[in-house]
């Protein structure tokens, strides 16, 4: 059946559903909220059609089959009449001001419609507030677009050419001449070290770290280097504005949050939030360079108000290195132990990048703070403001470089102490958050050890470097500790549940590839009693229940109490209107005392009591009932919520050569319930491919002379390609949370990531007996 | 990337015709390299002239035991023929460490040769560059320079040659076929690239109104004793830091005759015929292995990011050697160097 491809709904499809390998019963939570009628369905046994929960098990993606044949679409491909086509031209230095732009030639090409620049472009707003997007730094000027004849970073957007077709455009960009007045500018970090903006430190420094470390019998100082990295989504960056008329815009957006960029337009363009709506349906991965609103939307925006015309602009590959980054960061780790391998100290600081305009930053010394027992730690954090765009989340923000320099220098400190690195981090396990001395919701890191460590064989490691190997390669193993943050948002869903059996469960989320379409479905399903094609999800569009961006890996916790939340005010008003049917078996059952189950509202405690939905909808002549129900996730301040993993990994280097392989990696993970063990699976695979990369190939190259960024497309910025994946194994520990919230579930998005860099490093040590501290870890750094 | 007129040649003659009435013009084949540049407006070209309908697709054995390879069989094609899959291994080794599976469908024989550096400051148009204008400067020298060469460099150009299937033909003594408006003449592969020297926008001698029609092997395949090493910044898909073609004659574990040629190292495939004239009738061992790599290296120079590529090739050069007199060739899809 033909549907609307530009409303973002994806039913679930039971036909597609894998074998329920690893399904978690959801069964009755303490608190009592959240029950899986599948669960209690399959506790009735035969007669009421036990059904396995979706929750937990492999469902393949409900959207699946639309992305592998084209017919999920994305921002940059929606259409509309007239639309106009648009090319971006970047800057050329990274400062000083555009003397003089020279657009004749271009606007004489057939088919040029117009050429935007800052002195012709349509009126937009003249306040940072109104730039202030919801996940802004708090502190600096936003970038805009467009907006003056200033030049912050080489690869700005200076003009934007509007054209009948997109060659024409691009074509007449070619044509359009611009002369500069530059400025000295300065994109080298280590050129800056010297004047430096300090941040309070992230974490309250505890005990005297100072003369912890001198009296500490083993010490290790190290400096570990992560280069400007960039997300490199296989999406480019797109937005599609459709001039509907009558002051109305529909935006296509590449986002992570609809309603984010949703305000964010609004506010710089002064328009009324029902004038505007943003779409994002699918997102073909964003790793936080989405969760700000991006220049190209404004661009397309400033373009269609310009022309009163529906416009799209996409970002070419090279364009996207203009937008954020990882920032490039300095880390020093001071650590100091007993002999015996008791941590008494951990110093660590952090200087990173951010641009002239704003002070992005995240607490990569946090993690040091609170992983492991040590009772003085210090902190410090410097911004060193250079001639780039502002730098910006990516995976795991924070904790995919903090911890790198974290465990890196723990295994140092391992190797100092003539400790096993697995044995001197039990040595040091917690607990209790060390920073906040709170104990944890859950915790599960040291199964996390036990069964990566056994799963690796890591019991027959040699522990001296160079100690292994396989014909010519020496063979290393490494190991490291991974730990991000259970975080979970308020967040309003609606379901609207009609008699036939079909719900359609609404929030403004986001999917950007993670599987939320996925484990929506599931959840709802499992709440609602029914099958999974009987339940439609729609997300991404702006017009939905509120939800912030999906980010920090909040969305599949938040989302999903979300659906239980409104599910039990479904369940609520269904019972109330079993209860108005003559000789109704549920008259006296109170809402927690019922379950929806294969289409019927059944008692928990007498399945024999129930009621199908369908004759308690129509008794009442009621066809279809609608709630949208705000979650707000109550402030636990009593525990601390983390998730944990280990990572062991196995390289292989050629010892003439000095080739690295990655032949193997075991990444353990302690991340509460799993939702989807496929997507899970996938999700947690796809960040150990990128550690491979953190620490390996990745780096933006940039020629400080010209202050530009040299790498700027996929041939020369490196990721792992097939040959550099090898043998991944990933491993979820039964990590059971009942406060963290009524599922029990802290999300997957960063965790898989975390420490791989690490433990990579720590192996191409152990094969090699040489510690590189600046990754990535080309082959010339082991010369 | 600016527009361009499209022009189709019925024959060699015309397409000869074509772009001698059309200085500004380019031919086009796979394309694979050619339309990126002119994506980043690199290349310019008024008018591309498609030679994908000239019948210059066939692998065939000539009289004398080679073969002649039409200059627009498909890199994959050319990789898997059978020919070359058993008379000339090295070569559809070096082909395969190329570029991916998708690339090398499109990527055709005469153009790999004609394929173009990836200086980073080459194809960035903002930043100047000698091949690309002449007179410019050359950013590369002073700026980032990893993967850059270290032989034949000059004060204008420090830029090296991409491909990998011209490395194992230097070592083949390949001869390139081609047409002109005075008719056919043949070049000698050692002849074909050039060196910067003070005129690096020239990459060939290939006149600009010249076309590549064949490339011809000669008999010699070095089908027992060879190998392509080729090392990179990771497994696939990337281009050479070092890589090294040989090809042995054995006897026995004596030498009869060898030859290697290196790349990623300079603006051509680098042969050295005093190191390999090193190696004839000596017993295969790693000592005259270094004393080859060191003569190949003697007046190599680094710069401020690629100077390790020195050290790189020598120890490349010495397994590569290695690989070959062992008869053990480094398999291009095993995810392991041998």
């Amino acid at each position: 059946m033909p549907r609307d491809r530009s409303t973002p709904s994806h039913r679930g499809d039971i036909s597609r559903r894998t074998v329920l390998q690893g399904a978690v019963a959801v069964g009755v939570l303490t608190h009592g909220q959240a029950v899986s009628s599948a669960t209690v369905a399959a506790e009735q046994g035969e007669a009421s059609k036990p059904m396995a929960p979706y929750i937990g098990s492999a469902t393949s993606r409900v959207d699946g089959r639309d992305k592998v044949t084209g017919g999920a679409k994305y921002a940059g491909e929606f259409n509309a009449p007239g639309l106009v086509h648009a090319s971006v031209i970047g800057s050329a230095i990274a400062k000083g001001r555009i003397a003089r732009i020279d657009v004749s030639e271009a606007i004489s090409v057939g088919g040029v419609v117009a050429v935007l620049t800052h002195e012709n472009r349509p009126p937009m707003a003249d306040d940072d507030k109104a730039y202030k997007d919801a996940v802004a730094p708090d502190q600096g000027s936003p970038f805009r677009p467009l907006y003056d004849d200033r030049i912050r970073f080489s690869g700005q957007p200076i003009a934007l050419v509007l054209a009948e077709n997109s060659e024409t455009a691009r074509f007449a960009a070619s044509l359009v001449h611009v002369e500069y007045e530059p400025e000295k500018h300065v994109t080298d970090l280590y050129s800056k070290l010297n004047d430096v903006v300090s941040l309070k430190a992230p974490a309250k420094p505890r005990g005297d770290t100072a003369s912890a470390l001198a009296s500490s019998p083993v010490r290790h100082h190290g400096e570990y280097y992560v280069p400007i990295e960039h997300h490199n989504p296989m999406e480019p960056y797109a937005s599609t504005v459709i001039w509907e008329g009558g002051g109305k815009i529909t935006i296509y957006d590449k986002t992570q949050g609809v309603q984010n960029v949703h305000g964010y337009v609004c506010n710089v363009f002064n328009l009324k939030p029902e004038d505007v709506r943003v779409m994002s349906p699918f997102v073909g991965g964003a790793f936080g360079s989405g969760l700000r609103p991006q220049y190209q939307v404004v661009l397309a925006v400033l373009a269609a108000r310009a022309l009163e015309r529906s416009v799209r602009v996409v970002l070419t590959r090279q364009q996207m290195y203009s937008l954020g980054y990882r920032p490039a960061m300095i880390q020093r780790i001071d650590l100091g132990a007993e002999t015996d391998g008791t941590l008494n100290a951990i110093s660590h600081d952090a200087t990173t990048v951010t641009s002239q305009y704003e002070n992005f930053h995240r607490n990569e010394t946090t993690w040091s703070g609170l992983l492991y027992k040590s009772a003085n730690a210090k902190y410090a954090h410097n911004l060193v403001r250079l001639d780039l765009s502002t730098s910006c989340d990516m995976r795991a923000p924070s904790a995919t470089t903090g911890v790198y320099a974290l465990e890196a220098a723990m295994d140092e400190l391992a190797v100092a102490l003539k400790l096993d690195p697995l044995e001197f981090r039990l040595k040091c396990y917690s607990e209790r958050d060390q920073s906040s001395g709170l104990p944890f919701s859950s915790k599960n890191l040291r199964e996390c050890y036990r069964q990566g460590a056994e799963a690796f064989g890591w019991d027959k490691r040699s522990p001296e470097p160079r100690a292994m190997r396989d014909g010519r390669e020496l063979v290393g193993w490494g190991m490291a500790t991974g730990i991000w943050e259970a975080l979970q948002v308020p967040i309003a869903v609606r379901i609207a549940l009609t008699a036939n059996g079909h719900a359609e469960v609404s929030c403004a989320t986001s999917d950007i590839g993670t599987g939320t379409y996925t484990i929506m479905a599931q959840v709802a399903a499992d709440m609602l009693g029914l099958p999974l094609d009987g339940v439609d999800i729609r997300l991404g569009d702006s017009t939905l229940p509120q939800s912030p961006v999906e980010g920090g890996s909040w969305i599949a916790a938040s989302v999903s109490n979300g659906i239980v939340t409104t599910s039990r005010a479904v369940l609520k008003e269904l019972l109330r209107l079993a209860k108005e049917m003559p000789n109704s078996p549920l008259a006296t059952a109170a809402p927690e005392e019922v379950v929806l189950s294969g289409g019927m509202i059944v008692s928990r405690r007498d399945a024999a009591r129930a009621v199908s939905i369908a004759d308690a909808m129509q008794h009442d002549g009621v066809d279809r009932i609608v709630r949208e129900e705000t979650t707000r996730f109550a402030r636990d301040s009593s525990h601390a919520h983390n998730t944990h993993s280990a990572i062991f990994a196995e390289v292989k280097v050629d010892e003439q050569l000095n080739v690295v392989r990655v032949t193997r990696v075991v990444s353990a993970v302690a991340a509460g319930r799993i939702l989807n063990a496929k997507t899970a699976h996938s999700q947690v695979m796809g960040s150990v491919v990128w550690g491979i990369g953190m620490a390996l190939h990745e780096e933006t190259l940039i020629d400080h002379a010209f202050g530009r960024i040299m790498n700027a497309n996929i041939a020369e910025y490196h990721v792992p390609v097939n040959a550099d994946v090898q043998d991944i194994k990933v491993i979820f520990v039964d990590e059971k949370d009942e406060i963290v919230n009524p599922l029990g579930v802290k999300g997957l998005g960063e965790i898989g990531i975390v420490g791989v860099a690490a433990a990579i490093a720590n192996a191409i040590y152990h094969a090699t007996g040489k510690r590189v501290r600046a990754l990535p870890i080309t082959l010339d750094k082991l010369y | 990337m600016i527009n361009f007129e499209y022009a189709r040649a019925n024959d060699v003659a015309d397409a000869v015709r074509q772009i001698a009435a059309d200085p500004t013009s380019k031919f086009i084949a796979g394309g694979t390299n050619l339309l990126d540049l002119m994506k980043e407006d690199v290349e310019r070209p008024a008018r591309l002239i498609d030679i994908t309908r000239l019948p210059l697709s066939d692998v065939e054995e000539t009289p004398d035991g080679g073969v002649r390879i039409g200059a627009l069989v498909p890199n994959s094609d050319l990789a898997w023929h059978p020919l070359i899959a058993q008379r000339y291994p090295m070569l559809a080794s070096a082909i395969l460490a190329g570029a991916s599976a998708q690339l090398r469908n499109m990527a055709s024989t005469g153009g790999n040769l004609m394929q173009r550096t990836r200086c980073f400051y080459f194809y960035d148009t903002v930043t100047p560059c000698n091949k690309r204008q002449p007179g410019s400067g050359c950013s590369a020298i002073a700026g980032i320079n990893r993967i850059n060469a270290i032989l034949g460099t000059s004060d204008t150009c420090i830029a090296t040659h991409p491909s990998d299937m011209c490395v194992a033909l230097a070592v083949l003594e390949a001869k390139v076929h081609v047409a002109g408006p005075g008719g056919e003449r043949v070049i000698p592969f050692a002849d074909f690239h050039r060196l910067p020297g003070d005129a690096p926008q020239r990459d060939t001698n290939l006149d600009a109104n010249e076309l590549i029609t064949a490339v011809e092997l000669p008999a010699d395949g070095f089908a027992k004793n060879y190998t392509y090493l080729k090392i990179r910044d990771r497994l696939s898909y990337a281009f050479a830091l070092v890589s090294v073609a040989v090809g042995l004659e054995m006897d026995g574990n004596t030498i009869r005759r060898a030859r290697f040629a290196l790349g990623g190292v300079a603006h051509k495939p680098w042969r050295d015929e005093a190191a390999e004239a090193g190696l004839n009738g000596k017993v295969a061992n790693p000592e005259i292995f270094e004393r080859a790599a060191g003569l190949v290296l003697r007046d190599a120079k680094g710069f401020e990011h690629n100077a390790f590529k020195i050290e790189l090739a020598r120890r490349t050069i010495v397994r590569a050697l290695i690989q070959a007199a062992h008869g053990t060739p480094q398999s291009q899809n095993n995810k392991k160097i041998a």
